[in-house]
């Protein structure tokens, strides 16, 4: 067991490195052969020609921070759910009926989140 | 693009603007390690060794996709924020927003396969759907398998879901402050994981490296899912130049209100019928 998790993890680092490598080489290919002309105008941020002003880290909707807390819960949910689906087998009816329970808990704040409008863009 | 010039704009944050590409980079590669491309175990078959088609036999192979998935965001968000252009962050949140949105619809739609396969390993996923084409996963979960495509579309940024880069009113999205390799390899990042989406697809509902007839099974594994891989990239792009891009509340509800729903319900579905049949 021990040994079949080393093995994991040696071939999970190996595409690991294929795919950094690819990367590091492509960067550093084009770092020799491009030419570098810089100028304070050209590194400012693109604003369609016009000098930008401010930051543009400014406050955003908050919105977004509820999707983000929504895809926790659910996402969370889904985790719990990946066990469950590969025993269901051997839990038979009972561990059916429990994660009905747990899914209908779950729809509840579901509901909820849409009656409040959280998923309304406009 | 190797000899055009890779600019870093004044003000954005250089270690993370220089880091994001990778992020979205290396997770596709990481993925294909747990793919399998020909069969698994069994009796030597390569002068007296065995040879087995997958580079890691993994237990839990599907969580390790969904979890890269899950990385390729911080990328992008990352990207959006580092640039420090108006531009950048709005489409850096917009994709956050909408890849973390359909990544539960694409969650709840796997566990069908799951159910079914009873096990979270792409090597036992594909020996569950062993035989004929009418034994392939598509035909059961057909509900999970669309929803699956469809949330596949969006964690990809493809049409109609590219809300993030919408070139007409976004410049580019996150990509606007990218030039020369850099923004290559984001380009190239979306590629390949068209590919490995493409892979995870037909694994996942159309048999993976198995041929539809089991008369065609003289034929190797790896051409029959590089077949497959083929027709849905096809797809990907079919799909690319015939749906017109969303508007972002559509975008929201179709991820939250339709998808999500209905994934739970083909989940709650199947989870009887599997413990049914049992």
């Amino acid at each position: 067991m021990v040994n079949q998790t080393i093995d994991l993890v040696i071939q999970l680092a190996i595409m690991f490195a294929i795919g950094a490598a690819m990367a590091v080489t492509f960067v550093t290919i084009s770092h020799f052969l491009s030419p570098s002309s810089r100028n304070p105008n050209k590194s400012e941020p693109y604003e369609c020609g016009v000098v930008p002003v401010g930051d543009a880290r400014a406050p955003f909707n908050v919105h977004f921070y509820l999707v983000a807390v929504l895809f926790v819960l659910f996402d969370l949910e889904a985790v719990f759910l990946y066990p469950w689906a590969i025993s269901l087998r051997e839990l038979g009816t009972a561990g059916l009926a429990e994660m009905f329970v747990f899914i209908a808990i779950l729809l509840v704040g579901y509901f909820y989140a849409w009656k409040k409008g959280v998923f309304e863009w406009e | 693009m190797l000899s055009k010039e890779d600019l870093i704009p004044s003000r954005a944050d250089k270690p993370v603007f220089r880091l994001a590409p990778y992020i979205i980079f290396i997770p596709a590669f990481v993925v294909m390690a747990v793919l399998p491309f020909g069969p698994v175990g069994g009796a030597p078959n390569l002068f007296g060794y065995r040879f087995d088609y997958v580079i890691a036999n993994f237990d839990a192979g599907l969580v390790l996709f969904l979890a890269m998935g899950a990385i390729a965001v911080y990328g992008i968000v990352l990207a959006g924020w580092s640039s420090n252009s108006n531009f950048s962050l709005l489409g850096g949140l917009r994709a956050g927003a909408q890849m973390i949105s359909y990544e539960l619809a694409m969650g709840f739609s796997v566990v069908g396969v799951m159910l079914m396969a009873g096990s979270l390993s792409l090597v036992d996923i594909v020996n569950g759907q062993a035989g004929n084409f009418w034994n392939w996963y598509f035909i059961p979960q057909v509900v999970g398998g669309l929803i699956f495509f469809v949330a596949t579309l969006a964690e990809l940024n493809r049409t109609p879901f590219d809300l993030a880069e919408a070139e007409q009113e976004l410049v580019a999205g996150y990509l606007t402050e990218y030039s020369g390799m850099r923004w290559g390899l984001f380009m190239f990042a979306e590629y390949v994981n068209m590919v490995v989406v493409s892979a995870i697809v037909s694994t996942l509902y159309f048999g993976g490296w198995r041929a539809p007839l089991t008369v065609l099974d003289f034929i190797p594994g790896p051409i029959w899912l590089f077949l497959k891989i083929c027709v849905f990239v096809f797809l990907y792009m079919w799909v690319r130049w015939t749906i017109f891009r969303y508007r972002y509340n559509q975008l929201m509800s179709v991820g939250w209100k339709i998808l999500l729903p209905l994934s739970i319900v083909n989940l709650v579905v199947t989870a009887i019928i599997v413990s049914v049949t049992s």
